[in-house]
């Protein structure tokens, strides 16, 4: 998708879709697309390009958490969508480092909801996840990840991992999800 | 602990469509049957939602990372104008460079002796200081002692050497403030070598001015001044002169008047090209006609010919201010100028005998 190629909303449609799958090569090319534009956005606005980095990513992933969440209706172009939306993100960030700033607009943008603490949240309840995954070790993390986010079968696994019998594996794995849950919720 | 597991088992095979039919109807019948399955069920299903989402956002942000570690950061970037570049590279390396200029040049100023100079170290008030005239005397004295043993020793000498000139008859005497401003106490020599005990009654230090009082029982009333203060500006170019003590003899200098102002454009006083030297501060300038138009009081080193005076209209200024409480006689300025047609020598004459030497200890 070429940036001379003039937008229309199915294009924009088509891409909310191909990242709502995770498409590699629409990510590539929307990330392609807009991410120039933020980081003029955040280094003429006083920070650098890892910050672009940052910002720029945690605005796909707010855009991904709306497309799951399912109600989401994009009713500006996704561009401005993703411009607001990393506007916003430095903002606060530059307001938490005590920085009180007006940022020039050189783009369109429009004013989107304010639900970055849902977010915070949400980001809060993956770290939690990835900690515990993280202190369950080794080949419990796999196994789990293997079945339960990666949607391997028992048999996969069993022969995987060389368990003679899908019923040891399918112990082993009952063994790894109650501790996982322990560390979780413990 | 067996049938749990079991459960979970069968919720997954539920939840992952693995189920037929029929395990699905007896499935879904156990649950609506019980209540504390139907609660395991849910809870599962969402503990292993959670675990989905947090893997596909985990796999989101691998992809994201992976696409931007293919991005080219030098076209993304904003291209800054040259100048801010080559400032953002240089910017150490000029406040470096900059540093060191400065300390440079002010290195230099300050080893090439540019601070220790003060401005009026081309200046130099004409007392004379009598200390470098004291090891000359005292070599003197000992030369002296060595062939006339047994003569009083030729006392103190004085500090500092200069020049005043009667006010008024009653013994007031003009000189410099500078002059006298650190005395303990002052004598006046006049052109017959009496010596008399004069106090400050008035100093000035602005224009540099101090009035004496003879206050010594010997002296006597010196009657009627032959010259006037002249009340107006004199001219450049008029012819002027001088009588001052630079040493113990009184030394007459002639000159004219150079120009309006003094040392740097000083208002008060007048340039005048007379050769001066220390001793001649307080001497009265005067002009052919036997007015007084100023008080030498300074001049410039490493110039020739200019030496200042204070212009006489200040002096009469600083003599008007003074108040009347402080004058134990009154001081009458005079009026008639009896020099006017008399010739140099006979004028000088004349002045000799109301100038002093005036001795600072």
């Amino acid at each position: 998708m070429s940036k001379e190629r003039k937008h229309t909303p199915s294009d924009d449609n088509e891409i909310l879709a191909g990242v709502l799958e995770g498409d590699t090569n629409i990510l590539d090319s929307l990330y392609k697309a807009n991410f120039p534009m933020i980081a003029r956005l955040i280094i003429n606005n006083g920070g650098d390009i890892d910050d672009a980095k940052d910002i720029f990513q945690e605005s796909i992933i707010i855009l991904y958490d709306k497309l799951c969440g399912g109600d989401f209706a994009l009713n500006s172009k996704l561009k401005t969508f993703l411009y607001s939306v990393c506007r916003n993100l430095w903002l606060k960030k530059l307001t938490k480092k005590g920085i009180y700033t007006r940022i020039d607009d050189f783009e369109e943008k429009i004013l989107v909801e304010d639900d970055i603490d849902t977010h915070k949240e949400r980001d809060r309840q993956f770290s939690m996840m990835e900690d515990a995954l993280k202190k369950l070790g080794e080949p419990c993390k796999t196994i789990i990840e293997d079945f339960y986010i990666r949607n391997l079968t028992m048999q996969d696994i069993c022969e995987k991992f060389g368990y003679t019998n899908t019923d040891n594996a399918k112990n082993q794995k009952y063994k790894c999800l109650q501790r996982l849950k322990k560390l979780y919720f413990g | 602990m067996k049938s749990e597991r079991d459960f979970l088992d069968q919720s997954e095979a539920y939840l992952r469509g693995e189920m037929n039919a029929l395990e699905k109807k007896v499935f879904e019948d156990h649950l609506v049957n019980d209540p504390e399955a139907r609660r395991k069920f849910d809870e599962h299903e969402i503990f292993i939602g959670n675990m989905k989402s947090y893997g596909a956002r985990t796999d989101l942000r691998h992809k994201l990372e992976a696409i931007h570690e293919t991005i080219n950061i030098e076209e993304v970037v904003p291209k800054k104008p040259l100048i801010v570049r080559l400032w953002d590279k240089y910017k150490i390396n000029s406040l470096v460079a900059a540093s060191v200029a400065l300390l440079a040049v002010f290195t230099t100023l300050w080893l090439t002796g540019f601070y220790s100079k003060d401005n009026t170290s081309q200046y130099i008030a004409l007392r004379r200081d009598m200390n470098s005239i004291r090891q000359n005397v005292k070599a003197q004295n000992a030369l002296i002692k060595d062939i006339n043993k047994g003569k009083n020793d030729a006392g103190t000498p004085s500090h500092y050497g200069a020049t005043g000139f009667a006010l008024s008859s009653n013994g007031y005497v003009m000189t410099t403030y500078h002059v006298i401003k650190d005395a303990d106490s002052v004598y006046l020599q006049n052109y017959t070598g009496n010596s008399y005990k004069a106090k400050v009654i008035y100093t000035d230090p602005t224009y540099d001015i101090a009035v004496l009082e003879i206050i010594d029982k010997d002296f006597k009333e010196v009657g009627n001044l032959p010259y006037t203060f002249k009340q107006n500006a004199a001219d450049i170019g008029e012819d002027v002169y001088t009588i001052g003590f630079p040493r113990e003899e009184a030394v007459y200098g002639r000159g004219y008047l150079s120009s309006n102002t003094g040392y740097s454009g000083d208002t008060i006083a007048y340039q005048v090209s007379i050769p001066v030297n220390p001793g001649n501060s307080g001497g009265p300038v005067l002009d052919n006609r036997g007015n007084i138009i100023g008080v030498i009081n300074s001049k410039q080193t490493e110039t020739d010919g200019a030496a200042f005076a204070i212009k006489s209209n200040y002096v009469l200024e600083a003599l008007a201010s003074i108040p009347e409480d402080s004058l134990e006689k009154k001081l009458t300025l005079n009026k008639k100028n009896t020099l006017a047609n008399l010739s140099r020598t006979e004028q000088i004459k004349k002045v000799q005998e109301y100038i002093y030497m005036i001795k600072v200890y």
